[in-house]
C-alpha cells in the first residue's frame, strides 16, 4: 500500500532550523567510469533525498541485471537511451537539502559532448565537484574539466578521489594525485581546492566519515559542501541591471507609473543612486525600488542587491527599454562595437572567420560578424595554436567579433553575468557558443 | 541522524559568509529566478500563455507571474486542458481565480474530441495521455509561442533533463538530443514559425519548496490539498475518488477515509494519500516524513513504464 506515513519531522529533508537556509549550485564533472553517477546517487541516498519508490525501482532493476548491490547510478540516468546503454547523455539537475542548505546539482556527463555539457553545468555553478579515479589519477579529462572550471570562473573546486578502496586507501597515492591536481589547477588560476578521499560505492567520506582512512583529517564531501561560503558580497561589486521589461500599468490607480523590471546582475542599488543607461550613456537618478508583496500590492525598498528581481523607477523620463543596461554611474563598464573573448563551441556548426551571427549580452541581442578566430586552446598541451578552419564542436578558443550596434559589456573575470555572452545562429536560432568577454579594449570602444 | 552529526561539524568550520543584510534564503533565490524567467518571456515572445489547471504548481506560477509584473496586470492568458474528469472543486477554484484576476481563460475539452471521434477512450479509463492532442491544437489555434508549464525537475527522471526554455517542433515534440544548452541566465527563446517554446519557471523547485512558498506567501489552494473525508476505493495501491468518471469497478469497495491529494489531475489516475494535515504546516510536516515521491505516490500514469514520462513528453505532453 502506498500511503504517506505521517512521521515527526526529524529526518534530513531540510526543515528550517532558525538559521537562514541558503542555496548552493554545484556542477559535477568526471571521466568515463570514474563512478560519478554512483557518487551523486550516494549523495542523494545518504542525505535521504531518495524516497522509497525510487529506491524500489533501482533495486528491482539492479536485481534484474544480476547485481548484488543496488546500482545507485540508476537513480540519475533519466532517459531510456541512457539506461539501455549505461551512459549519461545530457546534463541532469538533482536536488537535495540538509538542515543548512538546499543544493541544485548539475550532473554533467563525462564523455558524450563533454565540453558542451560541462560548460552548461558550470555556467551557473559556484562549486565544481571533480571526480578522479584513484587508480588512474589525473587524466586528460581532468585537465579539460579544470580548464572549463577555470574558464567559466567557478570559484570553488572540490576533488573527490574516488575508488580509494581499490588502492587499499593508500595515503601516499592520495597525496600524489592531489599534488598533481593542484599543480594543474594553479595553471588555470584555481587555488581554492579541497580534496577528499572517498569510495562512492561504499559511502566512505561522502556523507558519513570513514574509518578506513585514519590518516585523513579533513571534512567529508558533504561537510565541505555545507561549509563552503556561497555567493559574492554584492557590496564589493558595481551595480548592474539588464532591463528586461518596462512596466506601465496605465491604470487609474497607477496612471503615470513607469518602472524598469530586471534582476540585479551584480552590486547594490538604493534610491538616490546615480545610474547610467547603457549603451546610450544618459545619466539619471534612481527615484524608487519596488517589489510586489504576496497580496499584489507594492512595497518600496530602501535597498536592492544581486540577485534580487525588482522594478526601478528613475527620476527623469528618459528612453529606457529592454536591452538596455542600468549601471552604477561611477563604475559603468565599457560600451563597445568590438568584442574580444573566449568561446566554447556548443553546436555542430563551427565558429569560423567571417561568420555572421547574433550576439546576446544580458537582455540585448545584436547582429555581429566574427572578424577573427584568434586561436584555439589545446587542452592536452595547454598551448594556444592557430585555428585556420575555425572552432568545431567542443573546441575552446579566442575570437574577435564586430558588433552592428553598441553594447555594454564587462570583463567576465570580474563580473560573470554581464561579461557572459552567447553566439546564436540567425538562421535556426540555435545556440552556437558560450562566450566570456575579455577586459574590454578601451582603445576600440567609447568610454563613458 | 548522520546528517545531524555532519551539520554540527560544518558549523565549526563555516568560512565567512555574506553580510547578513545581503543574504537571500533559498526561497528568495527561487522566487527571483522565476520572476526573471516570466519577464524574459514577456520580452522575447508575442503570445505567451500559462497552463493553469488549479493544481498547486500552476497556482504558484500565476502568483509569481502576478508579482513579476505588478503593479501592471498579468500580460498572459491562461490555458486549461480539461480532461472531463477533473475534480469539480478544482474547476470552481480555477473559475474563481480567473474571475478575480480578470484574465482570459482558454479551455480545451478532451470530451469534445471523444464526442466527435478524434480521440478514443482508453481501456483503462485514464484520460491524461489524451490531453496532448487538445493541448497542441489549442496552442496552434491561439497562436501561442510560449507556453508556461509548472513542471519541476525533481518530479521525475526525464524531467531532470528538461531545460527552462524547451523548444518544441510543430508537433509539440520534445527531442532530448536536440535540446539547446542553457547557460547562465541567458535563455535563448528563438524559434521558427510553427514552433513554440515550453517554459518551466519552477524547474529548480522541489515539492517541499512549493509548499514552503505557499506557506510563506499565504496562497490559497483548492480544499482537496488538505485532509478531508472522502469516499475512495483502492486501485493499483492508490486511493482513487469514487465518481462519475468510471470508478469503482466490481470487486472494488468504496470506503470513507481521511485523505488529501498531493497532485490534482485527472480523477481516473490521481490518487489521494491518507492524511491528517488540515493546513499548510501540516502538509509540510507530512512531506518531510514521507518516504514516497509525489508522482510515485499518486500518479498511475507515471507507473505505466520506466520511461512513461519521457515517452509522453516526446509526443508533446506538458
Amino acid at each position: 500500500m502506498t500511503t504517506t506515513h505521517a512521521q515527526p519531522a526529524a529526518h534530513a529533508s531540510g526543515l528550517p532550523t532558525g538559521r537562514r537556509h541558503d542555496l548552493l549550485r554545484l556542477a559535477t564533472a568526471g571521466s568515463v567510469d570514474d563512478g560519478k553517477s554512483t557518487l551523486v546517487g550516494r549523495l542523494l541516498y545518504d542525505t535521504k533525498s531518495v524516497l522509497a519508490d525510487q529506491l524500489d525501482a533501482v533495486e528491482r532493476v539492479s536485481r534484474e541485471r544480476g547485481l548484488d548491490v543496488a546500482d545507485l547510478a540508476l537513480l540519475t540516468d533519466g532517459l531510456r537511451a541512457e539506461r539501455e546503454q549505461g551512459i549519461t547523455i545530457d546534463v541532469a539537475y538533482r536536488y537535495f537539502s540538509t538542515a543548512t542548505r538546499s543544493y541544485v546539482l548539475a550532473d554533467t556527463p563525462g564523455h558524450v559532448q563533454y565540453t558542451r555539457n560541462m560548460v552548461t553545468g558550470a555556467s551557473t555553478a559556484e562549486l565544481a565537484l571533480i571526480l578522479i579515479d584513484a587508480r588512474h589519477g589525473v587524466v586528460e579529462q581532468t585537465r579539460r574539466h579544470l580548464a572549463v572550471t577555470g574558464l567559466l570562473g567557478v570559484r570553488h573546486v572540490a576533488v573527490a578521489v574516488n575508488k580509494m578502496d581499490l588502492v587499499d586507501w593508500d595515503h601516499a597515492r592520495f597525496e600524489e594525485i592531489v599534488a598533481e591536481f593542484r599543480r594543474h589547477a594553479a595553471r588555470f588560476g584555481i587555488d581554492d581546492v579541497v580534496a577528499v578521499p572517498v569510495s562512492a560505492l561504499f559511502g566512505d567520506n561522502v556523507v558519513d566519515r570513514s574509518d578506513r582512512a585514519p590518516w585523513y583529517a579533513g571534512p567529508t564531501l558533504l561537510e565541505h559542501l555545507e561549509a563552503v561560503p556561497v555567493g559574492t558580497d554584492p557590496s564589493t561589486q558595481p551595480f548592474r541591471l539588464p532591463v528586461q521589461h518596462v512596466i506601465r500599468p496605465q491604470s487609474a490607480q497607477h496612471r503615470d507609473y513607469r518602472g524598469y523590471a530586471g534582476r540585479l546582475a551584480s552590486g547594490v542599488v538604493r534610491p538616490g543612486d546615480e545610474v547610467v543607461v547603457l549603451p546610450a550613456g544618459r545619466r539619471t537618478t534612481v527615484s524608487g525600488i519596488d517589489r510586489a508583496r504576496a497580496d499584489g500590492t507594492i512595497e518600496s525598498l530602501e535597498v536592492a542587491f544581486a540577485p534580487q528581481s525588482v522594478v526601478l523607477r528613475l527620476a527623469e523620463d528618459i528612453d529606457v527599454s529592454r536591452g538596455d543596461l542600468l549601471a552604477a554611474a561611477d563604475t559603468p563598464g565599457l560600451v563597445t562595437r568590438s568584442l574580444s573573448g573566449t568561446v566554447a563551441v556548443l553546436s555542430d556548426r563551427p565558429v569560423r572567420h567571417r561568420d555572421r551571427v547574433l550576439v546576446r549580452v544580458g537582455t540585448r541581442t545584436v547582429r555581429a560578424l566574427v572578424e577573427d578566430v584568434v586561436d584555439q586552446l589545446d587542452i592536452e598541451t595547454m598551448e594556444q595554436r592557430t585555428a585556420p578552419d575555425g572552432l568545431a564542436l567542443n573546441a575552446i578558443g579566442r575570437v574577435r567579433i564586430k558588433l552592428a550596434e553598441d553594447v555594454a559589456i564587462d570583463d567576465y573575470r570580474a563580473l560573470r553575468r554581464t561579461g557572459a555572452f552567447l553566439l546564436i545562429d540567425d538562421s535556426d536560432g540555435s545556440t552556437l557558443a558560450a562566450g566570456m568577454a575579455d577586459a574590454p579594449d578601451r582603445s576600440a570602444g567609447e568610454g563613458i | 541522524m548522520r546528517v545531524a552529526h555532519m551539520t554540527t561539524t560544518a558549523v565549526t568550520n563555516t568560512a565567512t559568509a555574506l553580510p547578513a543584510q545581503y543574504t537571500l534564503d533559498h526561497l528568495d533565490h527561487l522566487e527571483s529566478e522565476a520572476i526573471h524567467i516570466f519577464r524574459e518571456v514577456a520580452g522575447e515572445f508575442e503570445r505567451p500563455v500559462i497552463l493553469f489547471s488549479g493544481g498547486k504548481d500552476s497556482v504558484v506560477m500565476v502568483h509569481l507571474a502576478l508579482k513579476a509584473f505588478a503593479p501592471a496586470a498579468l500580460p498572459f492568458a491562461l490555458l486549461h486542458v480539461d480532461t472531463g474528469h477533473n475534480f469539480p472543486e478544482v474547476l470552481e477554484y480555477r473559475d474563481a481565480t480567473v474571475a478575480r484576476l480578470g484574465v482570459r481563460l482558454v479551455v480545451a475539452q478532451v470530451q469534445d474530441y471523444i464526442d466527435d471521434g478524434r480521440l478514443r477512450e482508453r481501456a483503462d479509463g485514464t484520460r491524461n495521455p489524451l490531453q496532448t492532442v487538445p493541448l497542441l491544437d489549442a496552442i496552434e489555434a491561439g497562436k501561442f509561442d510560449a507556453v508556461f508549464g509548472g513542471g519541476r525537475r525533481d518530479e521525475e527522471k526525464a524531467r531532470a533533463k528538461e531545460r527552462v526554455f524547451s523548444l518544441r517542433d510543430s508537433f509539440g515534440a520534445w527531442d532530448p538530443r536536440r535540446q539547446r544548452p542553457e547557460l547562465w541566465d541567458l535563455y535563448n527563446g528563438r524559434h521558427a514559425p510553427g514552433e513554440h517554446v515550453r517554459v518551466f519557471p519552477l524547474s529548480n523547485w522541489t515539492e517541499l519548496d512549493v509548499w514552503r512558498y505557499i506557506e510563506r506567501e499565504g496562497i490559497a489552494l483548492p480544499d482537496l490539498y488538505y485532509a478531508h473525508e472522502r469516499d475512495v476505493f483502492q486501485r493499483d495501491g492508490m486511493w482513487l475518488s469514487a465518481g462519475e468518471w468510471g470508478g469503482p469497478r466490481q470487486h472494488e469497495t468504496v470506503e470513507a477515509r481521511r485523505v488529501r491529494y498531493r497532485t490534482v489531475g485527472d480523477m481516473s489516475c490521481t490518487g489521494a494519500v491518507d492524511s491528517q494535515a488540515v493546513d499548510v504546516a501540516g502538509v509540510i510536516r507530512e512531506l518531510a516524513g514521507s518516504r514516497l515521491t509525489e508522482r510515485g505516490a499518486t500518479r498511475a500514469d507515471d507507473r505505466l513504464s520506466e520511461a512513461a514520462m519521457e515517452d509522453r513528453k516526446k509526443q508533446g505532453y506538458f
